[in-house]
């Protein structure tokens, strides 16, 4: 798998064609979906004629943006006019947007040649991918196990080599712990970095659209592309990050502080290793790394999982059969409409997470849960506020452990929620983290480490991030699977 | 807290859902344990902590006020499940 840059660059010097870049990458993911399951939907035929396009442009002179003519794919709850948007639901499988997300515009504006659309967890609730209408998704690096989630499609495509780079979502580490998964870096955005216009909602103040490719260096370039202020989502701001100082490799003066708590009890010794093997590494290149607290992180799950299914209940309020979406047949009243488009339409975990939400905003519970997750919520953000008045960024791991076996957490929902503790505060307090390859558990599986940085400051996580690769090479191993086009 | 009957109907009728009997058994069990995590919340002292819905609280976002087309009406219908007379078909809502 190469960069996604380093392609861009061959096909702008006309050293690689951009529709025999595209047909490969399309041959490559028909060999190795019948194992992987990492797409819900190809678009061969569009992609094909946008990449005779913006290769007559290039013939013509034309001068085209930094990731022209890339093939690439888009997370299934992200809008796109040409293709279905399913959400890996039921709910929404015969589903084709009337409009495209403004991250899709911006793709096609930037010459993105999308080659289809990734699988995950339905509607985004889930960390392992295998809440999918469409069957689970499998981790290039042993079938067996899941390649994290929600945006696992998006991970294991990228690690697998179906495409150079693709685009998930994080809501509560969607887009960092399969990438940690998988072996593949990824960036959750600060919040308002990225517009949400198009992005199916699950948890509109948590939400965010994030890049995911094989180099952090990949992930500066489309976060350059996707982000910035759109006036159809009010949340959205103009801090579009500057990254051209943050390519240096030198990281004298930055401030890294490792929170002791989180390399406590709980976290697998496999992928602790790796991550302070990585500080050591950190310290080489400049860095100062200490130790330090994060108070408060025993409550980031409760928090998390009342303010999540909170607004999920009510954001998913709006599938009732009648304006999209699925519909039974023979319903003989407008509340049996409701009623059976929605029981037979989603699926047990968000059905559980709806109703989570519903009991949590109800009559009598709603001060007691949700206005007190609120409250802890500040009290989390108050935390990091804390942390970055001493350091620069926190260095920590994205999961507890590495990729787990298909099936393990999926008939106990409060373990899986577990496995979040790691991600969920970032997006409680709405800061930019990033997920880079470190290294190897026990088992041959991927590690990732998790920078965290204040607000806005995704810059400062992809020097640190970009530093860590220039001087290592987890980010360039790559799973059997590829290398022979079967699985290893 | 303990998960009956009661409140799973209750549930069911908030979240418009109807869940079959094993889904119930499920949701029982589950809920009952994702709670009793939860209730860890009641340790944290919150006194006077104002609660915060939205990680940058903004107000008054404006934007220049341009006229655009909005989508035509069989743009829309064509995602619609059951459509007549270029509406949005439903089962008869008034007896």
């Amino acid at each position: 798998m190469e960069s996604a840059l380093i392609l861009a660059q061959q096909i702008k010097e006309k050293k690689l064609g951009c529709v025999e870049l595209t047909r490969h990458h399309l041959d490559t993911i028909k060999a190795l979906e019948p194992d992987l399951n990492a797409f819900t939907s190809l678009q061969e035929e569009a992609a094909l004629a946008r990449a005779a396009d913006i290769q007559a442009r290039i013939d013509a002179g034309e001068e085209l943006p930094p990731l022209a003519g890339v093939p690439m794919a888009i997370k299934d709850n992200i809008c796109t006019v040409d293709a279905p948007t399913t959400c890996a639901s039921k709910m929404l499988a015969a589903f084709t947007p009337p409009y495209n997300a403004t991250v899709t515009e911006k793709l096609l504006a930037g010459g993105a040649i999308p080659l289809g659309k990734l699988n995950m967890d339905e509607f985004a609730m889930g960390g392992s991918s295998e809440t999918s209408h469409f069957g689970p998704v499998k981790n290039p690096w042993d079938l067996s196990r899941v390649p994290g989630g929600s945006s696992g499609g998006s991970a294991a495509a990228v690690a697998a080599g179906e495409i150079p780079y693709a685009l998930g979502s994080d809501t509560g580490g969607s887009i960092r712990q399969p990438c940690s998964f998988c072996g593949v870096s990824g960036i959750k955005p600060t919040y308002g970095t990225v517009s949400r216009y198009g992005l199916v909602a699950f948890a509109s103040s948590l939400d965010q659209v994030g890049p995911v490719a094989s180099t952090i260096e990949d992930c500066a370039a489309i976060l350059t592309l996707i982000g910035g202020r759109d006036v159809k989502d009010s949340t959205s701001t103009d801090h579009l990050p500057d990254f051209s100082d943050a390519f240096t490799g030198d990281l004298r003066g930055l401030k890294i502080g490792i929170p002791k708590n989180y390399f406590a009890a709980g976290l697998d010794d496999g992928v602790a290793a790796p991550i302070l093997t990585a500080a050591r590494q950190l310290e080489a290149l400049g860095a100062t790394v200490a130790e330090m607290e994060l108070p408060l992180a025993d409550y980031a799950i409760a928090a998390y999982y009342v303010v999540a299914c909170a607004e999920a209940s009510s954001n998913l309020s709006r599938y009732d059969g009648v304006k999209y979406g699925f519909r039974p047949e023979g319903v003989g009243s407008l509340p049996e409409l409701y009623l059976s488009a929605r029981s037979q339409g989603f699926g047990l975990e968000v059905k559980r997470r709806i109703m989570l939400g519903s009991f949590v905003l109800s009559s009598g519970y709603f001060d007691a849960y949700y206005q007190r997750a609120l409250k802890a919520r500040r009290l989390i953000k108050g935390s990091f506020d804390d942390a970055f008045r001493d350091f620069d960024l926190i260095l920590c791991p994205n999961a507890p452990t590495a990729a787990f076996p298909l099936g393990e957490n999926c008939q106990d929902p409060l373990k899986m929620y577990l496995g979040d503790i790691y991600t969920v505060s970032v997006n409680l307090a709405g800061l930019p983290a990033v997920s880079v390859p470190c290294g190897f558990s026990p088992e041959g599986l991927p590690v990732g480490l998790q920078f965290i940085g204040r607000p806005y400051g995704e810059a400062t996580l992809v020097r640190a991030a970009h530093a860590f690769q220039r001087s290592t090479d987890y980010h360039l191993a790559r799973p059997a699977l590829t290398k022979g086009g079967t699985a290893g | 807290m303990k998960i009956d009957d009661t409140l799973i109907t209750y549930l069911e009728d908030l979240s418009r859902l109807s869940l079959t009997d094993e889904e119930k058994l499920d949701t029982r069990e589950n809920l009952a344990k994702i709670l009793a995590h939860i209730d860890k919340l009641a340790e944290l002292d919150v006194t006077g902590i104002e609660p915060l819905s939205h990680p940058f609280p903004s107000v008054n976002c404006f934007r220049e006020d341009e006229a655009f087309a909005s989508f035509d009406r069989q743009t829309i219908l064509a995602a619609a499940p059951d459509q007549k007379d270029g509406c949005f078909k439903v089962p008869k809502t008034v007896e």
